[in-house]
């Protein structure tokens, strides 16, 4: 009785192990323009791989309704990575192997740099939404990668700048989150203000991510008596600085990047986020693709977009847009025409350079002003 | 079979989860844009769910019990698995073989890259999860840092490979000698302690090799990681992705028969012994005359080779590195390998790596519920067999009474 | 010596040793009873927390007042999360109970990942603004740049709630019965005490702490998602081993311990590595108490 159970137990799993090994094996070929979609959609960064596929749904929905890419379908596969690079390594090989032609992501510096040391042996275009790590673009390691976000340097030195020659500020402390984004961010902040030498940087720290309080580095901020912080990390965190400063009625300035500069961030802040700066890029909601975009996901999704939600829409049409002026999906064709080829974005009129990095895309300088982001000319 | 009382027991559980979920399944509340959405028709659905579930719930419960009155089913000491008897009657054990030999050279060739790529990564676990084995399975340590080990092995070979230019073949080695040596300093302090004292330990051990590797840029590049680790070479020639891949795969086919030769062998040996006993009565083990301190320390060494040449494999594999690869999530997941496929046991072990790290690949068809069922076979698979999907045969030496101890 | 910044530092960690604590009691009593490491436990905080902000925002918008809101979402956290509490006791670690131990241990590892990610589809992967529930004391305000109210308002909640517990195990009926379930299930269940509901009071009364805890946290950081359990958790369970795990003062005090341990080090030296501290530091209690600083170690009988 009890031997026949435990056999019929182990067959049970052996068959659907089995089968599981030879189901994804059977895809069917139809002819389809595949674009794949990489990136976090579960785990703890979810929220910033989310948005991503959204975008790519929202506009390959768009695209397939007009009758696609010369004149074939897109089909769009989205794989998570977790923002892992072991993950994001097999999610690679996994769309490989579902022979996509250009890829959208992945989400997380890392994760990228282990796909594309695959992607770039098959000669497959990437392009991300967020990865910002400047190496991918300016080692020239990676000539199959595109972005459409500004990467850790270039928003650093736009942030130092403006602390420097608008704020005419002497002492700042830099803090980070320890992550890629942030100490990447971090680290230049750091580097162009000591090669400024106008200002000096009293703090340089990092912050424990999830961490349930931050008051000793709020004290530390305080007692080092600086008169801005420089935040390098995503808006979770910045606001719980924020608020624990403007709690301890602290007036220090608080200067921060694309990751904070969200909607989010000013509803979770709520009145401490006043005053507020934070880089992003170029206002564009008076543009007529952006609000087609936000409306867009507002109608499908019932809520408002995430982080990177435009940054993605933007990289879905130029990867798309590439392939069709370029009329086939070939490696070369497809790379010339991202970097000729200029195409009308949510983030403005835009095509890429021989790095990857996107041109027309410009960056500049928020404030929280009444509980919105004003753009500071 | 279906009576009033089960329909009663039933009904219970439909409203209790209904009230229970009713929170968070029914109202989304959305406080960026003041909107509160309510959903009941998963309120319906939920019960309808549980209704049905707690009929087979209970069903399992009652199957279990009745096998529990024949045998106690925690007793592992007589309990063979028909997978068990196979491999000890040769009438099964040798065509077995065989089939699993062919099935194992020609996986390359039937399958596409995607999942040779996913069973490597499978295989890289079956030798962390035979080298933790040693630790937790054979002298009862459980050690939830065990990732340290593998990070110490992945950026041994990242930053020689970086600073020096050792290839992956001098690499190996060395990654498994520094992981060992750093086994050793783990459990030089934590001789003295036991059970959970010992987990939390460890977990702080691995926390701080990641946080020391996050945070020290001039030593480890922090958070950006290393990129552009060359893949394992095959006496120079140049090799395309997919040749490559295969390379690594019967490469780590070969290293998990050698890990799973050396760990039987060790298993069997007088070392072997000692950390079983170990395991099962510290006291009584030292009264015996076996030196403590050097038991340990030797299952902490010997462990942590495994995950160290795990980690020269991983680094290769990948090509690129960061922290984000060996946070405490990863020891957790290798601990649950040892426990879910049955400690002690290496076929135990083997099958929990392949159905821990296959599942969630092969789950994506249900992509954002993967990590949720996940979830859920790791607590069903626990209830329903304790003891790991294969677990341990003791060595019995009988004498004619049943005894128990 | 700048005294003003190390009282600063002093009430920063203090505060943050009261979050620890508010998780960690949970941890210990459990583990005082059935020594299981509760993984969920974070996880039956993080739920209290989402309850919370789903009842205070429904109530919001029907406009009631404050200071009803903060009871009625603290009464509907609490609630909730002893129901979750007691339900995972019962389907997840019951049926393990004569199972070797790291079984039960992989099941509470499970369930973790299961409760993460039902949060995390029936929600939302975002950050939620939590509403600020405690307003900022009026009398307080001179005070407020040493410390908030909300911080006064965790402390003198884990205050309270230790000394709820101490008396509770101390001198109720149920106290005595977790006491005597905690040394000898066998012995406790032969002199007539219903081992598996002094399990399932454990269970409710630790989630109900978490739940306090989730909430006043929640409401002092203003933000959650499904994650937030897990690395709280990973903290108050350090802290709970610390002290001596299965000892409610201990844990208390470890959790304190704990906070200033995290809240000099960054203070004075950096925060870079301030959990690399924390956890050299707990090696190091360890080697020299290998119990824990309030624990007992207990004499093997041979």
């Amino acid at each position: 009785m009890m031997k026949n159970r435990s056999k019929k137990w182990m067959i049970t799993v052996v068959v659907g192990m089995l089968l599981c090994l030879l189901v994804p094996g059977l895809g069917f070929a139809a002819d389809t323009i595949k674009l794949g979609v990489a990136g976090a959609h579960s785990g703890d960064l979810a929220s910033y791989g989310i948005p991503s596929v959204r975008a790519a749904q929202i506009v390959v929905d768009e695209i397939n309704a007009k009758g696609g890419v010369l004149g074939k379908q897109v089909e769009l596969l989205a794989e998570d990575d977790v923002c892992k690079p072991e993950v994001a390594t097999n999610t690679a090989t996994k769309l490989l192997s579902k022979k996509v032609d250009v890829v959208l992501g992945h989400i997380c510096s890392g994760a990228t740099k282990a796909a594309l040391g695959i992607y770039k042996d098959s000669k497959i275009i990437v392009m991300s939404p967020s990865a910002t790590n400047p190496d991918l673009t300016q080692s020239g390691e990676y000539p199959n990668f595109y972005r459409t976000i500004a990467s850790d340097d270039a928003q650093a030195k736009l942030d130092v700048d403006f602390a420097l020659n608008v704020l005419k500020l002497k002492k700042i402390a830099v803090i980070h989150d320890k992550g890629d984004y942030g100490k990447g961010f971090a680290e230049f902040a750091k580097k162009f203000l000591e090669e400024s030498g106008k200002a000096e940087v009293v703090l340089y720290e990092g912050v424990t991510p999830g961490a349930v309080d931050y008051s000793a580095v709020v004290q530390k901020v305080k007692q080092n008596k600086a008169e801005a912080v420089i935040y390098g990390g995503y808006h979770p965190e910045a606001s719980k600085i924020v608020t624990q400063m403007r709690k301890k009625r602290m007036k220090t300035i608080f200067i921060s990047d694309d990751g904070v500069k969200d909607d989010t961030f000013i509803k979770v802040a709520g009145k401490y986020s006043e005053g507020v700066y934070a880089s992003g890029p170029k206002d564009c909601s008076q543009n007529p693709l952006n609000i087609a975009a936000v409306k867009a996901h507002k109608d499908k999704y019932g809520e408002a977009h995430g982080a990177f939600y435009e940054n993605a829409y933007t990289a879905t049409l130029a990867l798309l847009n590439a392939i069709q002026k370029a009329g086939s999906t070939d490696y070369d064709a497809v790379s010339k025409a991202l970097k000729t080829e200029w195409v009308e974005t949510p983030i403005g009129k835009i095509r890429f350079d021989d790095r990857g990095d996107a041109i027309g895309a410009g960056f500049s300088v928020y404030q929280v002003q009444n509980g919105k982001y004003i753009e500071l000319k | 079979m279906v009576t009033f009382e089960e329909i009663k027991k039933s009904f219970l559980a439909c409203i209790w989860f209904m009230f229970l979920t009713f929170p968070i399944m029914v109202i989304r509340v959305n406080t960026v844009q003041n909107e509160i959405e309510w959903r009941w028709k998963n309120m319906i659905l939920i019960g309808i769910a549980s209704f049905i579930l707690s009929f087979f719930w209970r069903n399992l419960f009652r199957q279990k019990i009745k096998k529990g009155k024949q045998k106690d089913p925690y007793e592992n000491t007589e309990k063979i698995s028909i997978f068990q008897k196979v491999l000890k009657e040769k009438k099964y054990y040798f065509p077995g073989t065989v089939a699993l030999c062919f099935f194992v050279i020609g996986f390359p060739l039937l399958f596409s890259l995607y999942q040779i790529n996913i069973m490597i990564t499978a295989l890289i676990y079956v030798m962390l999860g035979l080298g933790l084995n040693i630790v937790v399975g054979l002298a009862g340590l459980l050690d939830l840092g065990y990732v340290a080990f593998y990070a110490v092995g992945a950026y041994s070979y990242a930053l020689l490979h970086y600073h020096f230019g050792i290839g992956f073949w001098i690499a190996l080695p060395l990654g498994g000698l520094l992981s060992a040596f750093f086994g050793i300093l783990l459990g030089y302090p934590v001789l003295r302690l036991r059970g959970d004292y010992l987990a939390i330990v460890t977990l702080g051990f691995g926390e701080i090799i990641r946080l020391i590797l996050e945070n020290w840029n001039e030593f480890s590049f922090g958070p950006s990681g290393i990129a552009n680790i060359p893949r394992p070479g095959f006496f120079g020639i140049k090799m395309s992705l997919e040749g490559h891949t295969i390379y690594l795969y019967y490469l780590m086919i070969l290293l998990v028969l050698f890990t799973i030769f050396v760990v039987n062998r060790l298993q069997n040996s007088r070392i072997g012994r000692a950390w079983i006993a170990l395991r099962e009565d510290e006291i009584a083990c030292q009264a015996m005359g076996i030196d403590k301190a050097k038991t340990k320390l030797t299952a902490f060494a010997l462990g942590a080779t495994w995950a160290g040449m795990g980690g020269v494999i991983f680094a290769a594999k990948t090509t690129f590195i960061n922290p984000a690869s060996f946070t405490i999530w990863e020891s957790i997941i290798i601990l649950c390998i040892v426990v879910l496929g049955g400690m002690g046991s290496i076929f135990g072990v083997i099958s929990g790596a392949m159905i821990l790290i296959l599942l969630p690949e092969y789950l994506r068809a249900f992509s954002e519920y993967r990590m949720l069922i996940f979830g859920v076979v790791l607590v069903v698979m626990m209830i329903f067999r304790p003891g790991g999907i294969i677990p341990d045969i003791r060595r019995a030496y009988k004498y004619k009474s049943k005894e128990t101890h | 010596m700048d005294w003003n910044y190390f009282l600063e530092l002093f009430l920063g960690g203090l505060t943050r040793g009261s979050i620890y604590a508010l998780i960690a009691l949970g941890y210990t009593m459990v583990y005082g009873i059935i020594e299981l490491i509760n993984f969920a436990h974070g996880e039956i905080y993080m739920i209290g927390a989402f309850t919370a902000l789903i009842v205070a925002t429904v109530l919001s918008m029907l406009g009631m007042n404050q200071f009803a809101i903060l009871i009625c979402a603290m009464v509907a956290a609490v609630v909730y999360s002893c129901a979750y509490g007691f339900t995972v006791e019962k389907l997840a670690y019951k049926p393990l109970r004569k199972a070797p131990r790291l079984s039960a241990l992989i099941s509470a590892i499970g369930m973790s990942l299961f409760l993460q990610n039902y949060v995390l589809l029936a929600q939302t992967s975002d950050f939620l603004p939590f509403p600020s529930l405690i307003p900022d004391f009026e009398f307080w305000e001179p005070y407020a740049h040493v410390i908030s109210s909300q911080e006064l308002v965790i402390l003198m909640t884990s205050f309270v709630v230790m000394v709820l517990l101490t008396l509770l195990i101390k001198f109720t009926k149920i106290g005595k019965a977790m006491r005597a379930t905690a040394q000898d299930k066998v012995m406790a269940a032969l002199v007539g005490i219903d081992v598996n509901r002094v399990i399932s009071v454990t269970f409710i009364v630790g989630s109900a702490t978490a739940a306090i805890g989730g909430v006043l946290i929640a409401s002092h950081i203003g933000q959650i998602n499904f994650y937030i359990g897990f690395i709280a958790g990973i903290k108050a369970f350090v802290a709970a081993v610390l002290g001596g795990i299965g000892s409610i003062p201990g844990a208390v005090l470890g959790s304190f311990v704990l906070g200033w341990t995290e809240s000099f080090f960054t203070g004075y030296i950096s925060s870079d590595y301030e959990d690399v501290f924390a956890f050299m530091f707990l090696v190091f209690i360890l080697i020299f108490r290998p119990a824990g600083i309030l624990g007992r170690s207990e004499t093997q009988k041979v």
